[in-house]
């Protein structure tokens, strides 16, 4: 029943999750063989989006809870190296693309 | 208020992912779309830190984000174009220990007197995704880097479908318990961590690209499963996003070398190293060219192929080959570079590798264009390619590498193969095309060779 519940509590959510899944799929299932590897990169930056989830934990800790204050910093660190190298790493590959005018 | 403006970032962040990851799929937005998505996490951040009421200890997490951003940064800017998908790899494990730490965390602090086991089942469900995508990307990280070599060993499926088990079995009972148990959160953990290097361990080190892709998505799916716990949903369609276009990308790197994703993660490169000598007795000499010859060879042709592979980008010769090519096009012989979607480590490597030196991006054919001019070309000239030009994948069915497209180099009139030795290339087979009448072998370090071969030209 306590799944049950959960399901129906959060069913906006798991609409958003559908969608979202075929929209994955939608966006990038025409995408040439030279982007495969800029556009895994990009996709690696974008779900550094869980920095978000690592401040949260962080600005959540209690003074006092030592744990949550270590594992939070370096949460917050892991997901900072995420999304910074995911997109510089990014940023750089495309920019090989460039087109030259000659 | 402020609730309600984050709300709405919230949503500006997702849009830009969506129409970012959409943008990346063009070679000509790709970069704009880059810089989008990257917009749509700043003001994400921004929002959370600053609009979020009860976000405290803002020395913390503005420390940890500059010691991120410095290291993230000074690392990707520093490393070399070779070594980018090494890069990637390890960038999505700092994301997937993210998402574990969080839910480490989470799980500490979770309620129990008040229930929630569907709750504490998707901590788990990040916690045990986020690990086995950090250990997965450190080990991807090892073998790319040459450091850990391909493991494999008798009834290793079963022992790691074991694993699985574990690892799945001790999340279920940690969530329906009424009480915290931080020993076996720890043991879980353990479990998940040696499954992330159990499941890459045998893979063939160049399935490498896709198997990062797959842990990326990975990553995505935990820090969705993230998005849940918090009720925050520009992680949750980021992450679901991330999920779902990872898997469909790493399906699509699996199509281009013609391979299942099933075959890719059962290993089938590393187990059949040896069993495919039946068929291929090889007939006929291997006949060397010298530099001079093949200065000739090439200076005097109307049209040329160049096929780049991996060996061109260890031994950095792009600049050199860029060089050889204009020497080439001044002489009035037609150069044309034939790239094979899966030369080199990652699919497109070549291409940024060639502009990098700034090779015109026109002279870049793709597989079944530069396929369909091979019969009227003079030379191809292979550098440091091997199993993407073995004619054995076109009619060999014991090969290893049977059905994957291939760049038919052996149908143009004369095939010049750079190659530092006559071992086998990265599928660990031996390739025919080396024996063939209208192949002849310039041995020795791409980059030597070009320079000695540039010179040559020149003298002509």
């Amino acid at each position: 029943m306590d799944i049950l519940g959960f399901l129906s509590e959060h069913i906006r959510y798991i609409y958003l999750i559908i969608l979202m899944v075929f929209l994955g799929i939608e966006v990038i299932s025409h995408v040439p063989s030279v982007l495969h590897t800029p556009l895994m990169s990009g996709a690696n930056a974008i779900h550094g989006v869980v920095i978000v989830g690592a401040i949260i934990v962080m600005g959540h800790a209690e003074p006092d809870n030592y744990l949550a204050l270590i594992l939070g910093f370096i949460s917050v660190i892991l997901g900072t190296l995420n999304v910074v190298g995911g997109f510089v790493v990014t940023d750089r590959m495309l920019e090989m693309f460039k087109k030259k005018k000659k | 208020m402020e609730k309600y403006i984050v709300d709405i970032v919230y949503l500006i962040g997702s849009i830009s992912f969506i129409i970012g990851l959409k943008m990346l799929s063009h070679p000509d937005t790709a970069r704009r779309g880059n810089l989008y998505a990257a917009a749509g996490m700043i003001i994400a951040i921004l929002a959370t830190i600053f609009l979020d009421k009860t976000i405290g200890n803002y020395l913390w997490i503005f420390g940890g984000i500059a010691i991120g951003t410095i290291i993230g940064w000074i690392a990707a800017k520093k490393v070399k174009m070779t070594a980018m998908p090494q890069m990637v790899s390890l960038f999505n494990g700092m994301g997937g220990a993210c998402a574990s730490v969080i839910s480490i965390v989470e799980y500490t602090r979770h309620d129990f007197s008040h229930g929630g086991a569907a709750f504490v089942a998707i901590i788990m469900a990040g916690l045990i995704i986020g690990t086995v995508s950090f250990a997965g990307s450190m080990i991807a990280f090892g073998k790319l880097n040459g450091n850990i070599g391909d493991k494999v060993f008798p009834g290793q499926k079963f022992i790691n479908l074991v694993i699985l088990l574990a690892a799945v079995s001790l999340a279920v009972y940690l969530s329906i318990q009424h009480h915290g148990d931080d020993t076996l959160l720890i043991v879980t953990l353990g479990i998940a961590v040696l499954y992330g290097i159990m499941f890459v361990m045998p893979i063939g080190g160049a399935d490498m690209p896709v198997v990062i892709s797959l842990l990326n998505s990975f990553t995505g799916v935990a820090a969705a499963f993230g998005g849940f716990v918090y009720n925050n949903q520009v992680m949750l369609t980021g992450g679901i996003l991330v999920g779902s276009a990872g898997t469909i990308l790493t399906i699509l790197m699996c199509k281009a070398m013609n391979r299942s994703l099933f075959n890719v993660i059962a290993g089938a490169f590393g187990n059949t190293s040896g069993t495919s000598s039946s068929g291929d007795k090889q007939q006929g000499t291997v006949k060397e060219i010298s530099v001079s010859d093949a200065a000739v060879l090439l200076a005097y042709s109307k049209k040329v192929f160049i096929v780049p592979g991996y060996g061109l980008a260890v031994a950095q010769a792009q600049h050199t080959c860029h060089e050889l090519e204009k020497l080439l096009e001044d002489k009035g012989v037609e150069v044309k570079y034939a790239i094979h979607p899966v030369a080199g480590r990652m699919p497109g490597h070549m291409n940024v590798l060639l502009a990098e030196a700034d090779v015109p991006y026109d002279k870049l054919l793709e597989m079944e264009d530069a396929n369909s001019e091979m019969p009227n070309t003079d030379v191809s000239i292979i550098i440091g390619a091997n199993d993407v030009v073995n004619p054995a994948a076109r009619h060999d069915q014991s090969s290893p590498i049977y059905g994957m497209p291939i760049l038919d180099v052996d149908k143009s009139a004369n095939v010049i193969v750079m190659k530092r030795s006559m071992a086998a290339g990265y599928a660990g087979i031996e390739n025919e095309l080396f024996y063939y009448p209208n192949t002849r072998m310039l041995f020795g370090d791409a980059k030597a060779s070009l320079t000695k071969l540039v010179s040559e030209v020149k003298a002509l």
